[in-house]
């Protein structure tokens, strides 16, 4: 892999593609729709955010694309999720644990929880680290420790040795962040890594994050609810709402001229200094239940701007093929473009 | 610190027992219509024979009398002396308690060995067949008069496959091992006798499983629960995403830690056979403390059945300072909440 | 992969507004669960069998037949007959009466009387309380087992004092369980507003606080039928329960063990009845525990 020559980033085969996924949970009387056709793509070396509120599917598909959801939870109606090319929702469980982790790793949200609280650091690292490489415990140990350095942590072996609760929450994500690092993934998929800290330790895992990334040539998924942290390090955004992408494209472009009203609702929560972590959900209304969604558009409860063609639900519009910005909003199509200009 | 303040907690509530135990044995023991006196004394006995126990015993002294007396032997190690056998009831529990903690450790062990892996089988295929067939079987457990059952293995193991012996801890007309540790498992092999060995061995495998199915309810139970906790957790997602299989999870990291909160009911479950071993020991006349305070009751011997009672809540309270000492050693976290 | 792994946020569940939703998702709830539906069954059985106990018995429970003694099942006495010519099929149906109405009677008066002096204990308060929670820690302490045996054994060896010795044994969970939660609902403050009924009236406070303090309270009757029962019949077994001719469960297993060996099914049939009878019970009590407690579904 690392022999071939180098290509043009855009040009290499995605890390993840997910294209018209469908899945149900089951409940009582009812089934909870949760992603309703999401496509989406992430390719080599590239940061790219998925932003929405609780409820958006954005959690959800980032369990789905390492299989972490319980089976028998969900159904899948529809579409298909690879990672590498390998097709992840087929895919045997003794294939999958072989992708975990090794081509695929993630950072969840809670450090304080994501850690086994009854084992040292160290011996956690060295599991997955033996579990996926050919290491003696002596090799492996080193890699920990120099895996710990990069993070910026100054005594590797004195954490090692720590209990998670003997730490801080800080000090808890970079060690996730080492941890995710420590088989060189293809793809990180980070759901809402900072959500938990402190304001200022935020910013400096977020660094420590792209900085590891950009080195190792890695992309990362970055699922979140903060728009300021996705104009702060992402290349490219997914905005979903209801299970499905509504909007996407390279992010100053998207940021400078969102065309979905819902984008534009969680951009206008966004005061000219933004504090990083701070909510920003401004929108009035709410998330539609999603074991009974509408007929036609799923945001047309809560928008300013709806007309009686919102009662037919709006596909994908493209709007520049080329750096691949799509809506799903009927006032976004190109034909619509004096109405796009005329708004307030 | 904490560990002092565990340990005056602990000795505090050792004194509450054994004033409260003796207190309720003591008005239970004088609320019986019958004499204690002529029971001791027998049919036959004159009056003023009768009249000479009473007074030798202090049974003509007022009742706080009467109590502040015991107490007060019993803070010299004297529980009294047993009407049924008329020998010292200390002497009485130290030679039948070795019999009773042999049984009830072997049940625990058993319950424990199908126990635990009960639990872990039913919260990993929660809800499912594997779930429904591991709880009934252990509310089945639950369910069952231990009496009874003990009576069923006797019939088929000893009555009708003559597999294995129905009663007592070695065959009639075997002499008992010289007593080290009062555990006839240990103190034939102590002896380098293996034919008595496996001679009690087999008398102590129906008692075991009688008593140990009872048990084994119990452990599935906690165990499930504890692991269901568990395997809801954080970190047992972050150890899939990571790629280890489902049965690394399960038994590397979400066990280990289901066991220790376990820890505290499964000693407390050795306590709760102790004395839950008075029915078994009846049924298959395991010469123990729960055959011998069956038949103090049933005779109104009621200085043996204070003792017992006493020495029991004592081994309980003594068990509860033990599980606290392990606690503390497993469980890494324990000084954080400190 | 089966672990249950913490699902995302989905709203699972509408909210049960009109109580025909809610009997339609307690429904749904039982019938999700094989196993309370079972221990429901079991229950209904068990309760239809003590109710209709002489419609039911082919024969007499306490009619002798000496030409007929120890009989094996046959067509005539399904589960055989006794030493003394005894039907045991009817026995066993009659006995139902009085080793569950044992269960139920210990489960319902020690939940009353330990509910209600736990409510007062916890309003009331002060040194009343600090009395009643020092005894019930004293009576706590005792193992229960042999407490009851040897209150039995004082008050002479009937159904009836054994009844009484369960219920006296068990008071303490209750007390302790409805202090605690008139504790919580004091601090609540409502029962403040009811004070300033008047003090003459303090029997309204003890109902607001009893009708508050009542789920747990079910809840931990409900999974104390069983054990009550079990209890009964050890009692009945060791001869310090119901005594001759009375049909008890208990009393019966001890009685057919003189003749284990070689006629089974003296002792067998009464046990099995105590099993499936217990076991009916806990799993009803299991499944309560989980309606009540949605937090411990399933668990």
């Amino acid at each position: 892999m690392q022999a071939c020559v180098q290509q043009p980033l855009a040009e290499q085969a995605p890390v993840l593609v997910i294209d018209d996924l469908r899945i149900e949970f089951p409940a009582y009387k009812s089934t909870v729709k949760a992603l309703n056709g999401v496509s989406l793509h992430v390719n080599p070396g590239e940061i790219v955010g998925v932003i929405g509120e609780s409820g958006s599917g954005k959690s959800v598909t980032a369990m789905l694309s390492l299989r972490l959801l319980p089976e028998r939870s969900y159904q899948v109606k529809s579409g298909s999720l690879s990672i590498l090319g390998r097709d992840m929702l087929t895919a045997k469980e003794k294939d999958l644990l072989s992708v975990r982790g090794r081509d695929a790793a993630m950072i969840f949200q809670e450090p304080m929880t994501a850690l086994n609280p009854t084992r040292r650091i160290g011996r956690q690292m060295l599991d997955v680290i033996i579990h996926h490489q050919r290491l003696s415990k002596a090799e492996a140990k080193a890699k920990a420790i120099a895996l710990l350095r990069d993070m910026h942590i100054a005594d590797p072996e004195q954490v090692m040795n720590s209990y998670p609760f003997e730490l801080s929450g800080g000090m808890r994500q970079r060690v996730m962040i080492a941890l995710a690092f420590s088989c060189d993934p293809q793809l990180l998929i980070a759901d809402e890594p900072t959500t938990a800290l402190d304001v200022t330790v935020q910013r400096q895992v977020l660094l420590l994050l792209r900085e590891k990334a950009r080195a190792r040539g890695t992309a990362i998924l970055l699922i979140t609810h903060d728009m300021a942290l996705v104009s702060q390090f992402c290349d490219r955004v997914y905005v979903m709402y209801t299970g499905a992408v509504v909007e996407q494209g390279v992010t100053a472009q998207v940021m400078a001229d969102p065309r979905h009203p819902y984008t534009q609702g969680l951009l206008s929560g966004l005061p000219e200094q933004v504090e990083p972590g701070q909510d920003l959900m401004t929108i009035p209304g709410q998330v539609p239940n999603l074991s009974a969604l509408p007929e036609g558009c799923t945001f047309l409860d809560r928008c300013a701007f709806a007309t009686a063609q919102c009662l037919q639900r709006p596909p994908m519009q493209t709007i520049d093929a080329a750096a691949d910005r799509k809506s799903a909003c009927w006032l976004s199509a190109p034909s619509h473009a004096t109405a796009q200009e005329s708004r307030p | 610190m904490a560990f002092l303040n565990m340990l005056r907690k602990r000795l505090g509530g050792l004194l509450l027992v054994v004033f409260g135990v003796s207190l309720i044995t003591f008005s239970i023991s004088h609320l019986i219509p019958g004499d204690p006196a002529r029971l001791i004394a027998g049919d036959r006995a004159t009056d003023a024979i009768v009249e000479n126990i009473r007074h030798q015993l202090g049974l003509d002294l007022p009742l706080y009398q009467q109590y502040g007396r015991y107490m007060l032997d019993l803070l010299h190690g004297d529980l009294g002396t047993s009407i049924r056998t008329h020998r010292p009831v200390l002497e009485d529990l130290q030679a039948f308690f070795p019999a009773t903690l042999e049984l009830a450790l072997a049940a625990l062990t058993l319950s424990i060995l199908v126990g635990v892996p009960l639990g872990v089988l039913s919260a990993v295929y929660h809800n499912r067949f594997i779930d429904q067939v591991a709880r009934t079987l252990a509310v089945t457990g639950i369910s069952t008069p231990a009496f009874w059952l003990g009576l069923g293995l006797i019939v088929l193991f000893y009555g009708h496959l003559n597999w294995l012996p129905g009663s007592g801890r070695l065959d009639e007309g075997l002499d008992p091992p010289r007593t080290i540790t009062g555990f006839y498992l240990i103190d034939t092999l102590l002896a380098g006798d293996t034919g008595l060995f496996f001679n009690a061995l087999q008398h102590l495998i129906l008692p075991a499983i009688t008593l140990g199915f009872v048990n084994l309810g119990v452990v599935a139970r906690q165990i499930r629960s504890a692991m269901l906790d568990q395997l809801g957790e954080d970190y047992i997602r972050t150890a899939r995403a990571y790629g280890l299989s489902k049965w690394a999870v399960i038994l590397r990291h979400a066990l280990p830690n289901a066991l220790i909160p376990s820890v505290t009911v499964l000693g407390l479950t050795l306590g709760d056979l102790l004395y839950g071993a008075v029915l078994t020991e009846t049924v298959f006349a395991w010469p123990g403390m729960g055959a011998y305070v069956v038949k103090s009751i049933q005779s109104l011997d009621f200085p043996a059945v204070m003792g017992f009672a006493i020495m029991v809540s004592f081994i309980y309270v003594l068990l509860n300072m033990a599980i606290d000492l392990l606690y503390r050693l497993i469980d890494p976290r324990i000084g954080e909440v400190n | 992969m089966t672990t249950p792994i913490t699902a995302p946020a989905v709203a699972p569940l509408p909210a049960a507004s009109r109580w025909q939703d809610k009997w339609a998702y307690l429904a749904h709830q039982i019938r999700r669960s094989p196993l309370t539906m079972a221990g429901l069954l079991i229950t209904l059985m068990v309760l239809l069998v003590m109710a209709f106990a002489p419609w039911l018995a082919s024969h007499d429970p306490n009619a002798l037949n000496l030409t007929q003694r120890l009989a094996a099942p046959s067509a005539a006495h399904w589960f055989g007959t006794d030493e003394v010519g005894r039907d045991l099929f009817s026995r066993v149906l009659y006995g139902s009466r009085q080793s569950v109405g044992v269960g139920l009677f210990v489960a319902f008066a020690s939940c009353f009387a330990g509910g209600l002096l736990g409510c007062m204990s916890g309003i009331i308060g002060g040194r009343f309380d600090g009395l009643i929670m020092r005894l019930m820690d004293i009576m706590l302490s005792v193992p229960s087992l042999v407490l009851i045996m040897a209150l039995a054994a004082a008050l002479g060896p009937s159904l009836f004092n054994a009844m009484l010795a369960i219920t006296l044994v068990r008071i303490p969970f209750y007390v302790r369980l409805a202090r605690g939660q008139a504790l919580s609902i004091r601090q609540m403050g409502y029962v403040k507003a009811a004070e300033t009924f008047g003090a003459g009236r303090w029997h309204m406070v003890i109902w607001h606080v009893a009708r508050n303090a009542m789920p747990p309270l079910l809840l931990q009757l409900s999974l104390d039928i069983g054990s009550a029962i079990l209890m009964a019949s050890a009692l009945g077994f060791i001869g310090l329960g119901a005594q001759q001719p009375t049909a008890e469960w208990g009393a019966m297993v001890a009685t057919g063990r003189n003749y284990i060996l070689d006629q089974w099914w003296y002792s067998t049939f009464p046990g099995v009845a105590i099993l499936i009878t217990a076991t009916g019970f806990n799993l009803l009590g299991d499944g309560v525990r989980d309606l009540l407690d949605p937090r411990q579904q399933g668990k």
